[in-house]
């Protein structure tokens, strides 16, 4: 293992993100923290509680993985592809170091980033609503899993994107909305029983819902179902990544 | 005395592109330990997709390549680690630092920090006083220096210069000549790809020429000057001709400057050079001159008879 390579690229990253700080992390604090304003103190005040929750409280959870998912996928798929439109890549392509080590330097900064945003964001919604923890293990069980997954999911398309458009255009068409639909802001059992089915279609469901579990105890889908299903999805994504430094696809000519 | 194994093992490499362009055709090369080897040929010839598959960048078609007798494929991390890249274009991380992105090529081509050899390298490339700035506020000759140095911060055994003096004025490319000179008296073989016959000329032991994807020819470089170069005497002439008097017709001479000089050819291998007979024949047909002037045909014009062979037959 070419652990000095693991460290270069991990430490490359992580200085990156020191370097852009207020980008990196006042942004996504900020944009939290104006969905508990305006969901959870505005309009929130006229929703007494889901499922026992109080609604301020309710959707903790759910933005905290919003964040999760759209900070990873934009870490990692920025990680990879702004080297990729520069050229700089080269030198990682064609360093001593095998598809595990980049993954290990790539992936490992952008999920260490995202961990970071989601206590920061768990320690602001603090300052909103008061949060229990029912299962803290778990917890942080899901979101290290979900940073890593996503984060893998970005590392793809950082890959497969062959310019910018394409590059932002999977996380505002396709992720966005599965976030949203995703039960963030809502229990997918408030909604009519053919959306109820419809929604279980919906990756994010199982990991907000599981996520969710871990602070009340209560879930859409069972706890061991969300697990499952996230860890599936680490899993595709861990092979995708396996095959693109297999075949070279979109590194290597 | 048993021969030392080539530090380079290149046997028949072929690439073809997925769109059906043969960059590379068979190519079959050996490169000795601790020579400069500069490989020659015109845009599209195919130096930079020979260099990117030893390097680990293009996948081969077909064939093997070896470094220090490890297989490029098989023991890439062996492979690797011994080789340093210098590419044709600017590709720097614009926001780091100098020393941080030396840093950054030291560590993932598997070395641990050693701040001693990240001077001595900054220092041989007068890269020291620039060391804490951003490469973004550093000129294109310095960014160029910068890649040479992030190529050699992993103390590489094998340097690849894929057009290292592109586009860089005078005085650098001289710089980067002592450079390289350098790096051979330190042991490290270079295989440089260049535009600048004068820069093979210069550094080279040893010359290629690749053309079409084919590796035409691999010859010394002083011995190819001196087999397929050619030397011309030009005599200036007393007083000018219209055309060359019949009587020197065997000497094969052509007039040049509107009559003022004749120009002749000779082999400086064969046993004779004719000299001795065509200025016999001169003074027989009354023709004098004022001057003469010797000149040895560069490199150029052996590499530019070299590539246009093959295009006129």
């Amino acid at each position: 293992m070419n652990l000095h390579a693991v460290k270069a690229i991990y430490a490359f990253e992580m200085a990156r993100m020191w370097r852009t700080a207020v980008q990196s992390l006042v942004a996504p604090v900020l944009s939290t923290s104006l969905y508990f304003v305006i969901f959870g103190a505005a309009i929130g005040s006229r929703i007494t509680e889901v499922d026992g929750v109080p609604y301020g409280a309710f959707i903790v959870p759910g933005l905290i993985m919003l964040s999760i998912m759209t900070e990873s996928i934009s870490n990692s798929s920025f990680a990879i592809y702004f080297p990729r439109f520069t050229g700089t890549v080269f030198e990682v392509l064609s360093a001593p170091v095998s598809y595990v080590e980049v993954l290990l330097g790539y992936v490992g900064a952008a999920a260490t980033k995202s961990m970071i945003i989601g206590t920061i964001i768990f320690l602001t919604a603090n300052l909103f609503v008061p949060i229990e923890v029912a299962h803290p293990f778990v917890m942080v069980t899901f979101l290290l899993l979900t940073s890593v997954a996503f984060c893998l999911f970005g590392f793809i398309l950082g890959v497969w994107a062959d310019g910018w458009e394409k590059l932002t255009i999977v996380p505002i068409l396709v992720i966005m909305p599965l976030t949203f639909l995703g039960g963030t802001f809502y229990s997918i059992s408030m909604l009519p029983p053919i959306w109820q089915t419809i929604s279980l279609a919906n990756p994010v469901v199982y990991l907000i819902s599981g996520f969710r579990w871990s602070f009340y105890e209560n879930a859409d889908v069972s706890v061991v179902l969300s697990l499952g299903m996230t860890t599936l999805f680490l899993l595709v994504c861990l092979l995708t990544v396996r095959w693109i430094f297999k075949t070279g696809y979109r590194l290597r000519t | 005395m048993a021969r030392v194994q080539p530090i380079l093992s290149i046997r028949n490499l072929s690439k073809t592109y997925a769109g059906g362009f043969q960059a590379l055709k068979d190519v079959s090369l050996d490169i000795e330990r601790g020579e400069i080897f500069a490989l020659l040929g015109p845009n599209g010839a195919g130096k930079t997709t020979l260099i990117s598959i030893v390097c680990g960048l293009v996948n081969p078609t077909a064939g093997s390549a070896s470094v220090d007798g490890y297989d490029i494929g098989r023991d890439y991390r062996e492979t690797r680690f011994r080789i340093g890249l210098v590419p044709q274009e600017f590709p720097v991380e614009t926001f780091e630092t100098v020393t941080k992105t030396l840093a950054f090529s030291r560590g993932l081509f598997g070395r641990p920090p050693n701040s001693a050899h990240v001077e001595k390298v900054l220092k041989s490339l007068s890269l020291w006083d620039k060391r804490d700035e951003k490469i973004i506020a550093l000129s294109g000759g310095m960014k160029r220096r910068v890649l040479i140095a992030k190529a050699l911060a992993h103390e590489p055994t094998l340097l690849f210069l894929d057009e290292p003096t592109a586009g860089v004025d005078v005085e650098l490319r001289k710089d980067m000549w002592r450079v390289v000179e350098s790096l051979r008296e330190d042991g490290c073989t270079v295989i440089l790809t260049t535009h600048y016959i004068e820069e093979a000329e210069q550094l080279a032991d040893r010359v290629g020429v690749i053309n079409h994807g084919e590796l035409i020819l691999v010859e010394d470089k002083d011995r190819l000057m001196r087999e397929m170069g050619k030397k011309e005497l030009t005599l200036s002439l007393s007083a000018s001709l219209d055309t060359v008097p019949a009587a020197l017709g065997k000497h094969g001479l052509s007039l040049a400057d509107e009559g003022s000089k004749l120009v002749y050819t000779y082999d400086t291998q064969s046993e004779r050079t004719g000299i001795t007979a065509l200025l016999a024949d001169l003074n027989a047909e009354g023709i004098h001159f004022s001057d003469l002037e010797t000149k040895q045909s560069s490199l150029e014009e052996i590499f530019v008879d070299l590539v246009r062979k093959p295009e006129a037959g």
